[in-house]
């Protein structure tokens, strides 16, 4: 049995807006409701009223958008799966989705719900910081862009205000030369949370150095995480194995992981640092060290 | 917390419910509406007991709040065949007894029905990945495997005879 609470149902993202401005603080957005129906049943989260965004066409789709890519809030993981958009221009995001919970969670889930949810496991979270992603608040006083690295500020925190509404996603579409990589570690290959998740991006200058770098890791701190004093050493630099194999253990010295019932934190930080040196290895085309 | 009809077609017949908002559509269907062999396993979408296909897609009835089906087309295990007329999923998991105690299998039904409505021809890992949402904690999934297998391939096979029949026409 859930808890008892008022049932909003808008015909638009307008009318959406009116009624979390009208409960301010009270009442929470419901989409594909993977997340916030276990925790109404939980107790985890007792809002006085649902707003249902589930169909709200304003969130719906995915565009491009003068030179970014524009993904709704209520695009499912299903959806984005099915996107020939994504596959081309968000390849990491493309193969988080596929390994993103199940068939039956990814016809439900939505971008927005896992992001405003802001769990360290969110699996869209590495591959969209690893593009350079925002996020479109927007609410009766008008839209505001966050970057997604600024969006997210403690376990399950954001910087959205109760009123606001999480409405889309964009990201610059990559240049051609943009190299990608994707991994996620569960304790077994389908529907499992996230052990340590990394999404890289290396963007080689004409000369083979690396002229942009993007470590991204979720599990491995309070919040989805950008290493970006391994980016930053990466930059500027020739991507030979040394210099990778320093930049995957300066990204895992920037992990601060928690040890729970999945994974110890030690563990962690020794699987962050291999996953992010393979990725950085497979992106730059280097031929990988040994195995230490 | 005031309840209101709602409206939702269920295996082809039109129903209306009086429901409170904090029901979910699995209770609804069950509860309410007698559809049983919808099954509630753990309320969490961790199990796929409750599978149904909603307005076209396979879900978790159990995370849908009855609200949001509004005016929804949902299909369940019994709305895809009869005894006499089974769906050739739901035959091929009898004649394989790929069920123990069956409380996971219509969800499976449903999922596999899904599966080979958007890939008639899966690979064996195809299928694994299709029923990653389904949990048996009896059979093993071998058998189940198996059968989602000659579920497609009785399939592809009505299908080819069907092809063939209208070109005789
Ligand atoms: C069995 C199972 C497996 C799962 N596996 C994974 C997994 O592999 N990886 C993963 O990352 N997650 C997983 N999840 C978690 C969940 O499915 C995702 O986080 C999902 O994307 C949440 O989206 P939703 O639309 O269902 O959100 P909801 O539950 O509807 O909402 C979640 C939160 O976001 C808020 N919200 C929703 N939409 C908006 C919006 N547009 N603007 C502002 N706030 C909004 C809600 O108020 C709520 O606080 C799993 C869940 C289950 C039950
Ligand atoms: S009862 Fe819905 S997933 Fe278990
Ligand atoms: S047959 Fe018993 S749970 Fe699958």
């Amino acid at each position: 049995m859930l808890p008892e609470f008022d049932f909003l149902t808008p015909n638009s993202l307008a009318e959406a807006l009116a009624w979390l401005a009208q409960r301010a603080g009270d009442a929470a957005p419901v989409a594909g409701g993977t997340n916030i129906v276990p925790d109404l049943r939980s107790g985890r989260h007792a809002p006085k009223a649902l707003v249902d965004l589930s169909r709200l066409a304003e969130l719906k789709g995915i565009r491009r958008e003068d030179g970014y890519v524009v993904a709704g809030g209520g695009v499912t993981i299903a959806e984005l799966l099915g996107s020939p958009l994504v596959r081309s221009s968000a390849r990491p995001l493309f193969e988080a989705a596929r390994l993103f919970a199940n068939p039956l969670i990814r016809n439900r889930a939505t971008l927005a719900g896992n992001l405003a949810d802001a769990s360290p496991a969110a699996d869209s979270a590495p591959p969209l910081l690893a593009l350079d992603a925002e996020v479109e608040l927007v609410s009766q006083a008008g839209t505001r862009r966050v970057s997604l690295v600024e969006f997210f500020t403690g376990v399950r925190r954001t910087v959205r205000r109760t009123d606001e509404i999480l409405a889309a996603v964009r990201w610059p579409v990559p240049e051609p030369e943009a190299a990608f990589g994707y991994t996620k570690l569960g304790l077994r290959r389908a529907d499992a949370i996230s052990v340590v998740s990394a999404a890289v991006c290396l963007v080689p200058a004409p000369d083979g150095a690396c002229s942009r770098a993007r470590i991204a890791l979720g599990s491995v701190a309070p919040v989805p995480m950008r290493a970006r004093a391994a980016e930053a050493f990466l930059t500027g630099r020739p991507l030979s194995a040394e210099t990778i194999a320093e930049a995957a253990r300066m990204a895992a010295g920037e992990a601060s992981p928690i040890s729970d019932l999945r994974a110890t934190s030690g563990y962690r930080k020794r699987v962050a640092e291999v996953i992010v040196r393979r990725l950085l290895a497979e992106a730059a085309r280097t031929p990988q060290p040994q195995e230490s | 917390m005031e309840a209101k009809v709602i409206h939702l077609t269920v295996n082809g017949r039109a129903h209306r419910a009086l429901v409170e908002p904090n029901l979910s559509l699995l209770h609804v269907l069950r509860e309410l509406l007698g559809y049983t062999d919808v099954k509630n396993g753990c309320e969490k979408g961790d199990c796929g007991a409750c599978t149904v296909i909603l307005n076209g897609k396979a879900v978790n009835s159990c995370l849908v709040l009855a609200w949001q089906a509004e005016g929804a087309v949902v299909v369940t295990d019994t709305g895809l065949g009869t005894l006499e007329h089974p769906h050739p999923v739901q035959e091929a998991f009898a004649d394989l007894g790929a069920a123990q105690c069956g409380y996971c299998t219509p969800g499976m039904v449903v999922s596999a029905k899904a599966l080979l409505d958007e890939n008639p021809h899966p690979s064996e890992a195809e299928i694994r990945e299709a029923l990653s949402g389904n949990l048996c904690r009896c059979t093993g999934y071998g058998q189940i495997v198996h059968a989602v297998q000659l579920a497609a391939e009785k399939m592809v096979t009505a299908e080819s005879a069907e092809n063939a029949e209208e070109k005789t026409r």
